[in-house]
């Protein structure tokens, strides 16, 4: 047993915690909500040559042949930043679905983001015909999530239930990524502000409500760790849901923390508050999780 | 990542595993917070002493089979899962021991180890006092020097001493520098509960146990030779205790596995009754439980590889405190109005509820936790 990343998955870990502060900071991330795609021009490229995209394909097919135990801290910094790019649909859900490293997938259960800049569409109803693909406009909460409702003629593709559990899996990491980075913003928000002559962060009040959100990601992450370890259906499902949890959490205690400072959207923190609001209730909301780790206990 | 346990874990669980559903009493035992039960208790300890299965992780010398961390692990998961009695012993095993392992002599570890994992000798702590709960530093039982007589006379009133009426003996702190202010001038000490000048009062619990007891000290004398770690450093040897209490010796994952198990049992039981609101919050407590047993994974991991134990175990005790509350709460709920029957089977779930409830308070409350994890963990300001 030895339940813990390697040095090598840290320092890639690092290394696109560095390239995303500076090619997703925050601006990029409110240009993507004007921009014309949701996404960050020259990002995805960027994403493809570090070996994110790719990392699950094998060698032959464009790839690195790696496993998602090496992806998932990757999707965590993704979430962290708060990246507009269909990453975790093409890296998790799609390059091993489709056996290749050269497409950009957009995929949901439901309504799909950035589904009009990518290659492929996939839905629970199955892969596509771009020749009859219908795609109507449903804006997002998350500004950058160009979100679609799909129609047309869609074919079934083998694997897709696996490929969802990748996928749900993925999107709790950056669940983690996102409270781990609201988290961050409000302890130095609240270290700084001050009322009543002292910081408010030295209020009990104020430590008690991040110290529990801090705690809810603590033990959210290690499900995550673990099901990224086994693909398991069931512990994808605790993943997800305790993810869920967190980073609602972690949004929830933000914006109480930062006051109205937070409740503007000149501050950043909405950028990533909404991305997790909008993430909770996609791929299968905590509910949803929860009821299928019930059918295998009970 | 290695998420296995590897052939010889695997092959020392099913050691474990067998011998526990070989010799776990049936039907369990009274309650260990009595003083019949203590009796029963100490016997079941003796037993896991001779089978060496009383303190796993100590070396051969001292009783145990210098099982790794991981092992420990195991064995508790194993302990649980078969419905194995309390640990009366716990205070002794978990909280002194690693203290005198820490600082002792090696004639302290000789005489007070194995008659501590015997259970010939029994501990309970002594921190507590009327006017010093979470705020410990602020202590006024006091230790006088005693020179002719080669050791220290005590005088004052520990509380909340849990199985304080049954133990042998007591470890705790005592104010040894008058002048000294706060966490300095502290002693810790290590008291035969026989001496003269001791009394022990029983205190009735919230479940109607005799499971606490005060302590006054009347110019009780203790040698030199119970003194542990030097005279007036005694804060920071107590402070490796409350780190084992907090983290991961007290409650191990495996005892909120083995309650998660039996309430998916309760739930099964009860099916036709049960509603869709129970089975989600039955369903989050399992997912709970499996995130106390992987995050603590990943913290043995950490150990492993040369870490330490810091103020992180601050939020491991919220969330196993917490986590068993509700359990309880569920299982309370599930039962309706059998909930308050406090006879038979089903009685032992508002028996462990009302034990439940005082995780969020013993072992620094939750509150000083939640300061602990903001201040140390998140870097927020003291004041």
């Amino acid at each position: 047993m030895r339940f813990a990343f390697t040095a090598d998955q840290l320092e890639l870990r690092d290394g696109l915690r560095d390239l995303l502060a500076k090619e997703c900071s925050p601006a990029h991330v409110r240009d993507a909500w004007a921009n014309a795609t949701g996404r960050v021009p020259g990002l995805w490229d960027r994403l493809v040559e570090v070996g994110v995209v790719g990392m699950l394909a094998p060698e032959s097919a464009g790839g690195l042949g790696l496993t998602y135990a090496d992806l998932v801290l990757l999707l965590e910094e993704t979430g962290r930043h708060a990246v507009p790019e269909p990453i975790v649909e093409t890296a998790a859900f799609g390059v091993p679905l489709l056996g290749r490293a050269d497409l950009t997938v957009a995929a949901a259960p439901e309504l799909v983001p950035w589904a009009d800049t990518a290659d492929v569409v996939v839905t629970a109803a199955g892969r596509f015909d771009p020749a009859t693909i219908e795609l109507s406009p449903r804006p997002s909460v998350d500004g950058a999530r160009r979100l679609f409702a799909v129609r047309g003629r869609a074919e079934p593709v083998e694997g897709l239930a696996e490929a969802f559990d990748r996928g749900t899996l993925g999107f709790a990491a950056q669940q983690c990524g996102l409270a781990d980075r609201m988290l961050e913003m409000t302890v130095a928000y609240v270290k700084e502000r001050r009322q009543f002559g002292v910081p408010v962060g030295s209020f009990q009040a104020v430590k008690h409500h991040l110290a529990n959100a801090r705690v809810a990601l603590e033990f959210a992450r290690p499900l995550v760790y673990r099901a990224a370890v086994t693909l398991d259906p069931v512990h994808v499902s605790m993943a997800k849901a305790k993810a869920d949890g967190a980073a609602l959490a972690a949004a929830r205690v933000a914006l109480q923390c930062h006051g109205a400072i937070g409740y503007t959207t000149e501050y950043d923190l909405h950028l990533y508050m909404k991305r997790a609001w909008a993430l909770a209730r996609s791929w299968g909301d905590a509910a949803w999780h929860r009821r299928r780790v019930g059918r295998a206990i009970l | 990542m290695d998420i296995e346990f590897g052939p010889d874990e695997e092959r020392f669980r099913a050691e474990c595993r067998a011998w526990l559903e070989a010799n776990v009493p049936r039907p369990p035992l009274p309650s260990g917070d009595t003083r019949e039960g203590f009796t029963a208790h100490l016997e079941w300890e003796r037993t896991l002493y001779d089978a060496r299965w009383a303190v796993v992780s100590w070396p051969r010398e001292y009783g145990g089979r210098e099982a790794s961390l991981w092992e420990w692990l195991i064995f508790e998961e194993e302990y649980y899962r078969a419905g194995a009695p309390q640990r009366v012993t716990q205070n002794g095993i978990f909280l002194l021991a690693p203290t005198v392992f820490e600082f002792g002599t090696q004639e302290q570890k000789d005489r007070i180890l194995p008659k501590m994992a015997s259970g010939e000798q029994t501990w309970c702590q002594g921190w507590s006092e009327p006017n010093a709960g979470s705020d410990l530093a602020g202590i006024s039982s006091r230790a006088v020097r005693d020179d002719a007589a080669g050791g220290w006379r005590l005088t004052g009133q520990k509380t909340w001493t849990t199985r304080g009426a049954f133990c042998t003996h007591l470890f705790g702190l005592f104010r040894t520098d008058p002048a000294a202010e706060r966490h300095r001038g502290l002693t810790y000490f290590l008291v035969d509960l026989s001496s003269p000048g001791v009394t022990v009062r029983g205190v009735e619990r919230l479940d109607g146990d005799e499971g606490f007891a005060e302590v006054f000290l009347d110019d009780v004398f203790v040698p030199d030779a119970d003194v542990l770690g030097e005279p007036g450093r005694g804060w920071e040897v107590a402070m490796a205790t409350t780190g084992s209490e907090r983290g991961l010796t007290l409650r191990s994952p495996g005892r909120f596995l083995a309650t998660a198990q039996r309430l998916v049992d309760l739930y099964r039981a009860r099916a036709a009754a049960a509603d869709d609101a129970w089975r989600d919050r039955l369903v989050d407590a399992w997912i709970d439980a499996e995130a106390y047993r992987w995050q603590t994974f990943a913290t043995v991991t950490a150990l492993a590889q040369g870490g330490r134990t810091g103020p992180e175990s601050s939020m491991v005790k919220l969330f196993w405190s917490e986590l068993d509350v509700r359990l309880h709460e569920l299982a309370l709920d599930l039962l309706g109005p059998e909930a308050e029957l406090a006879d038979g089977e089903l009685a032992s779930w508002m028996k462990g509820y009302q034990f439940a409830l005082a995780g969020p308070i013993y072992a620094g409350t939750n509150e000083i936790q939640r300061n602990v994890v903001a201040e140390r963990v998140l870097g927020l300001p003291r004041r």
